[in-house]
Formats: structure tokens, sequence, C-alpha cells
């Protein structure tokens, strides 16, 4: 696909890990926000080739793993009925609620369908006007114009059996959460390049400047990292600590502006709780009272459902960046991606599911390869 | 295209022929279902059908040499997509279910189950199809039954086929023969039947240059085992694409195998359709390739009887059989660095992440 | 989170008064909003996440950024890491006369 291989050539990868080498005099910890910077870095092996100085810390940015569990849980109550066509991205199928998931739903009965876009919700609601249809509006600020087009037109044609169960988070909250944790070791930042070919990346400055960390916009594939992680040790060696964009050719310093507006009709900012991490204020958006009534938290009266997390799950410190999935006991035993406790062993951009669907070479050293 | 039904002689009610569908009488085993068979599927099967029609039983002469015998049940949606139907998975995927144990495939039996309301029109296609494969891959089509389910109870359309070949003497193909050394090949480009079949499912639908690889594979192996080699094993990547078939292999024989992601072939289609999915070109199923596992010494005599054959004309080297990480399937990424295949957790869905 | 795809505007067209696009990623076809990107025309690049194109893809820009990585390792062999540290430090664009991409 044209402007994707090429930012995978491994002669210019190799070029860069070599810039990386000659520029890196001591051990730095930078975290890469997004969990698709978190699997392109495993799945091409990025880890394995940067000096041993630079330690990736993994974020939080993987909005299947962040969703709360009190959500999940709500979901699953929504799509158990028997009125209900419940839509979600293939992501969220597997993710464990308190006591069951998705995809547990729809073996039992359930109709849960798997969309790759809102907008197929929305048309399943106008091709099934005797149904509720309820999308699942999870992710970062790069899915919310998605779903708030959808959530939109729905309202602008008047189909009445479509609602939007809302969860969306925002990541600079997130990443002054983190700094502000005082166990912290995160020196650096990755930002989300997608989130901010959105949003733009007016909101960084002020971050860098207060926690003195260097921030730069990077992107997916492998070069985009690599290039990503040159700047940010440049920016150490140095000593400065600024917004860099190294993704300029999507992300605008004003992001996209048609889309922010609707952004700011559509949602309104709110305190989320983050599974694993607790609450971030300020951190979420939900429907706005406009959209009041396509909203399925008031559409549906889900109460009574009462949470629980695995006891033993430690997906929290992971996406804090606080432990790797391998320091976790549960790790690889009864965690695992069949057969998971927590929601980072769930998604492919959840950092334990990428160390154990990628690194197990290692990790269980079993034999060495080359 | 669709072959048309000649209802002349059909003792079927009037209306019925004027707005042909299957209803529960043609799997009650009397005069509708008789008719189903002689008028539809007899006619439809063609060369494929067996001289003596399709019996309750097939009475068989006995080949010499070991038997192999295999089954699939076939379930596919949509039932007609780029490149093939139900009706040629049904036929093919038995057919190289055999030969992946090195038999020539012989006589397959066709099982249906039909939803009530089903376009007759549409099962003639199907049945046209699964003839025109048994024709193709030289095997006779010579029992069968139909049954007819409720409307809203299936799909329209599942086949079950069961299917007997012969293996010759000599020929010892088994996924635990894997060898430390051997040599992995693949037949030809990955991930092209998944991406037709997903490229028409609804709520997908993307336009895509992509159809079904869907083909018979015995002539193939034939040509391969000709030359003499040795070959350890064979399998046909299906569900769980090429990454589930190599898992099964290493965890069989307790071997590792590692693989060359650079040297995979993937049609650009394949690998943009993947991209925009968020899939993995291993993991996405193909009905038309086989794996081999070759010792070294045989690999390139094997390799040229393939490119010389029609259904392996791209074929090439992969990756091999090494005596670290047992078990396990690596790939060696492009960048030079390495990761775990790990087997596929159900089936692959679009994510957003 | 956040799988986003480059692909080539082929057609536009409103559909409910909602303007939609066919995107060409390489081979395979797929219709997309384009009510995000109002200015878009026709042979554009844009990156399409969830069935939306949210950004414009700057190929001037991709070719800019795939150039400054050809330049790397010419450069060290040229001047030495102090120079090619200090450029880049200092974010400019380096000298790269001759030098094919």
């Amino acid at each position: 696909m044209k402007y994707l291989e090429e930012f995978a050539n491994p002669e210019l990868a190799a070029r860069l890990l070599d810039e990386i080498r000659s520029v890196t005099t001591r051990r730095w910890a930078m975290m890469e926000v997004c969990g698709g910077q978190t699997h392109s870095i495993i799945r091409h092996g990025i880890d394995q080739l940067l000096p041993d100085e630079i330690e990736m810390i993994h974020g939080p940015g993987c909005p299947v793993c962040v969703t709360p569990l009190e959500t999940i849980d709500k979901a699953l109550a929504i799509a158990a009925r028997p009125d209900v066509i419940f839509c979600s991205f293939g992501d969220m199928l597997r993710v464990p609620g308190s006591d069951s998931d998705l995809f547990r739903i729809k073996s039992a009965g359930g109709d849960v369908r798997v969309v790759y876009s809102p907008l197929d919700a929305l048309n399943l609601a106008r091709a099934n006007p005797d149904k509720e249809v309820v999308f699942f509006g999870i992710g970062f600020e790069t899915t919310a114009p998605a779903n708030a087009m959808t959530v939109y037109q729905a309202r602008r044609l008047g189909v009445k059996n479509f609602s939007l169960l809302v969860s969306h988070v925002l990541v600079p909250p997130a990443m002054a959460a983190i700094m502000d944790s005082p166990l912290c070791r995160v020196q650096a930042f990755l930002a989300a390049g997608h989130v901010c070919s959105v949003m733009g990346t007016t909101e960084y400055p002020p971050l860098a400047e207060k926690y003195g960390v260097p921030i730069v916009v990077t992107g997916f594939e492998p070069l985009d990292i690599l290039e990503g992680i040159r700047r940010t040790v440049m920016q150490l060696e140095s000593g400065r600590h600024e917004l860099e964009n190294a993704y300029q050719r999507v992300v605008p310093d004003e992001g996209n502006l048609a889309a922010k507006a609707m952004l700011a009709d559509v949602f309104e900012v709110t305190d989320r709780a983050w599974r694993g991490i607790g609450m971030i204020p300020g951190s979420g958006w939900r429907l706005s009272p406009a959209y009041r009534d396509y909203d399925a938290e008031y559409r549906f009266d889900v109460t009574g459902i009462s949470t629980a997390e695995h006891s033993i799950c430690r997906s929290g410190e992971v996406l804090q960046g606080l432990i790797k999935p391998h320091e976790c006991a549960a790790f690889g035993r009864e965690c695992t991606p069949r057969n998971p406790l927590g929601a980072t062993m769930v998604s492919n951009e959840g950092a334990c599911a990428a160390y154990y669907l990628y690194r197990r070479l290692e990790l269980t050293a079993v034999g060495s390869n080359g | 295209m669709a072959e048309a039904l000649d209802f002349e002689g059909w003792s079927c009610p009037v209306p019925l022929r004027d707005s042909p569908t299957i209803v529960m009488g043609h799997g009650g085993g009397g005069a509708m279902s008789a008719e189903l068979v002689e008028h539809l599927f007899l006619p439809a099967f063609g060369e494929a059908a067996a001289d003596a029609g399709l019996a309750d039983s097939a009475v068989l002469d006995r080949p010499s040499g070991r038997l192999a015998f295999s089954t699939d049940s076939f379930v596919v949606r949509p039932l007609f997509f780029p490149g093939g139907s139900i009706g040629d998975l049904a036929v093919n995927g038995t057919v190289n279910d055999l030969a992946m144990s090195g038999a020539r495939p012989l006589h397959l039996s066709t099982a249906f189950i039909l939803e009530e309301g089903t376009a007759l029109a549409d099962l003639n296609r199907i049945a046209s199809a699964m003839g025109r494969a048994a024709s193709t891959a030289g095997v006779t089509l010579v029992t069968g039954d139909t049954k007819v389910v409720d409307a809203g109870h299936g799909d329209g359309v599942y086949i079950t086929t069961a299917g007997i070949g012969v293996v010759d003497d000599g020929v010892d193909i088994r996924p635990a023969r894997a060898a430390v050394g051997d040599v992995v090949i693949v037949s030809g480009p990955i991930g092209v039947h998944g991406i037709a079949v997903m490229s028409c499912r609804e709520g997908l639908e993307f336009g895509a240059e992509v159809e079904s690889d869907c083909a018979a594979l015995n002539g193939l192996v034939r040509s391969m085992l000709a030359t003499g080699a040795d070959v350890h094993v064979l399998r046909d990547p299906t569900r769980g694409g090429v990454a589930a078939s190599l898992n099964e292999i290493a965890r069989a024989a307790s071997v590792g195998v590692t693989i060359v992601e650079h040297d995979l072939p993937i049609p650009e289609p394949v690998a943009n359709a993947c991209s925009m999915l968020g899939l993995d070109p291993l993991y996405v199923a193909n009905e038309g390739k086989l794996v081999a596992f070759v010792p070294r010494a045989d690999a390139d005599a094997v390799l040229a009887a393939m490119s010389a054959h029609e259904l392996g004309k791209e074929a090439t080297v992969i990756g091999e059989c090494v005596a670290e990480h047992p078990g396990m399937l690596v790939a060696r990424t492009g960048l030079g660095g390495t990761r775990v295949v790990d087997l596929p957790i159900g089936e692959q869905l679009p994510r957003i992440c | 989170m956040c799988l986003a795809v480059p692909g080539r505007i082929v057609s536009m067209a409103h559909e409910d008064d909602t303007l939609m696009a066919d995107v060409d990623f390489g081979g395979v076809q797929k219709s997309v909003c384009l009510q995000y990107l109002p200015d878009a025309a026709i042979g554009d690049y844009v990156i399409v996440h969830v069935g939306f194109a949210i950004q414009r893809l700057d190929e001037a820009s991709a070719q800019r950024t795939l150039a400054s990585f050809e330049n790397l390792g010419i450069l060290r062999e040229e001047f030495g890491d102090g120079f090619a540290l200090a450029a880049h430090q200092a974010g400019l664009p380096v000298p790269v006369e001759g030098i094919l991409a």
C-alpha cells in the first residue's frame, strides 16, 4: 500500500537504528502512548533491535484495555436483551466483564454483530426498525469523530431505534496522570499520531513544559516509530523538553477542524474511570445533553451491576508502565489470550497480549534464536 | 452463471414450480426427495456422478493399498463469493484433505442440510459447481443425502462431504514426520480465499481484485511425489491460515519452525485488505494452496516439479525446521527482529486498534 | 488504537446528504465517509479509520520524510556524527544536492 510500505523499508530502518545507537549515551525510559504503537514495536521486533539503554514503557493507549469494567458489564446486559442488536468493533468481543463477555453473550443467543464502521450499525438500525440497535462507542479521540458523525446522522435522519453506548477516553489527561504518579519513571513520550491528526498538537506544549518531558508526535510504521524514538533521544541527550512533530504527513498543528467542531457539538468532557488505573478527572467524553436521547445508558435502564475484577490481575500496573507483562505472576499461566483475566491480554494492542503472542520465545527461554 | 432447471416431469405442485424453492418434503425421503436427486443433483453432477446414480449406499471395488478416509463440513457464508461457491469448497476441501496424506482421492459422498426456502436455482448452481470440481479432480460422487430444516435454522445450505482415497506403498506423509533441517515450501500466494470471502460479507463489503483460490491439489501432489522425494508433511492451510498449519505441525513433530516474513508470497490486494482491516495474512484462509515439509536434499527437485504445475507456479521456500523452540512457530520480521506466530484464537475479526 | 491506513480518493458522491468517497487502498476499494474533509479532491490521499477519512496525507511531506531517512547514513559518511547531530538538533534541512531517494 502506497505510503505504508515505504515506511517499513528495512535498509532505512537499519540506518535509523544506527543513528539512534550513535546518539545514545545513557539510559532513557520513554513511553509510547498508543497501543497501536506498542503493537508495531513488538510485532516488528523494534524492542529487540534498539540499544539496551533505551527502554520502551508501554502506555495505556489501548481503548479496549481501559474501557471501565462497569461499562463492559452494562454492554453485556444490553446485548443480552432479545430486542437488541448489539454492534461493536471486533476488538471488544472477548474483553472480559465481571463474569462474561460479548462472545459468550453471542453464543448464548444474543444478537451481537461485529462491524467495521459505526455507520454500518446505523444502517442496521434503518434496516431493522423493529429492533433496538446499540453501538458500542469506545475509542480515543481518533475514533470519536466517526461515532459523533453516526449519532449526528441518526438524529438528522430521525432514526429512533439507534443509540450509542459511549466510553471515549482522552490522551492528554492520561499522560498527565501518568506523570503525576509518584512511581513514574517516564522521561519522554511518543505521542499518539492519529489522535493528533484529529486533535492537533496544541495540547502538548503545556504538558512538555509542566513535566519537563520531550513529547514527539509519532506514527505507526517501523520508520515512523524509529524516527520518533530518534528525535526523542536527541532531545533527552541535549536536555530539551519540547513538542516535536515527527508525523507531519498526516498531523497538522491544528488537527481536523471539521471533526473538532462536530466533537464539540456531540460530546462533553466528563470524568472517566480507566480500567486498571482509576478515576482520571476530565479524561473522557460522554454524549452532550442535545444527544441524550441517543445515549444507551439512558435508554436502557441498566442497574444492579456489581463489578468484580479478577483478584490477581495486574493490568492496571501494566497500563501505567509500572510493571512489564511478564512480571505478573499470572502471565502465561492463569492468564493467556485464550483465557484472559484482564483486558490487556485480550486486545492485540494490550501489552500483555503483545508480549504473550510475540515474545514468548525470549520469556520462556526455551532456546536461542539468531 | 446459473444453469437452467428443467421442470418438465416434476410432480411438484404447480405453485412450487412457479417459485421453485426447497420445502420440507424435499428432505422427507419420498417422491419429492427422489425428484430432487434425479432432476437436480444427478444432472448437475454430470459426468462426476457415479454410473449407478446416487444410491443409498455405494458398493465400490476395493482398491489395493492403504485406504485414506476424510470428512469435512462446509458452512461458508456467503454461499457464492468471487471465484467460487460452497459447492467448490465442499468437493475440493475433502479432495485436498485426502491428498494431504498422499492419497489418490477416488470417491466422495455428499450430504446436504437445506433451509426451507432455499432457491432451487441456487442449489443447482452449487451442485453444478460440485460436479465440475469433482470432474476436474478426477473423483466420483457416489452417494449422498438431503435433509431440510425449518426456515431460520440454517444459512441456506450446509454441505458435508466424506471421501475415500488410496495411498500408494512407500508414501508416509503425516505431521509427525517433520524433521529438523526440513525446508518449508508454500505452493503459491497466501490469504486469497479468506479475503475474497470477507470482501462480500455483509457489513464489510469492499471491492478487491481477489478471487478465491479454491482448487483441487491432488494433481499437484502427484507431481511432487513423482519426483521420488521423501515428502514428510503436506497440509492445506484452510481455517487459521498458514500460521495454524505450521503451528500444528510444529507441535505434532516437536520441532521448531521458522519462517521469513520477507519470503512470504502475499498478493498486494490481500496485503492491503489485511492492512485496512487489521488482519495478519498468516491467519487468513487458503483453499487452493499447500505447505510442504521436504528434506533439504529433495527441495530443489520438489520445487521444480511444483513450478511446472498449474497450481504450483509460484511455489517458494518460506522457512525451515529447526531444533530450537520446539512446538513453536517463529517469524523473522522485515526489520530483522523475531516474533512468535501463535495459534490463532477463534476467528480473526476486523479491529480498530 | 487508531488503525488508520492511507488510500487514494477515486470518486465522490453525496448519499443522504453525506459526502462519501470510493477510496482505493492499492487494489482494495472501500466506501468511506468524507464529511470531515470537505475540501478533499479526487486523487488526494487520505487516512481512513473505521470507514471515515480523518486527515489528508501530505504527499510532499511524506517524500521529504523518506528523503531525510535516506540521508542519515550519507551524512555520517560525509560529515561525521557531530555535524549531522547539530543539523538535526537545529531542525535544519540537511543539504542533499544530487542524492537520490
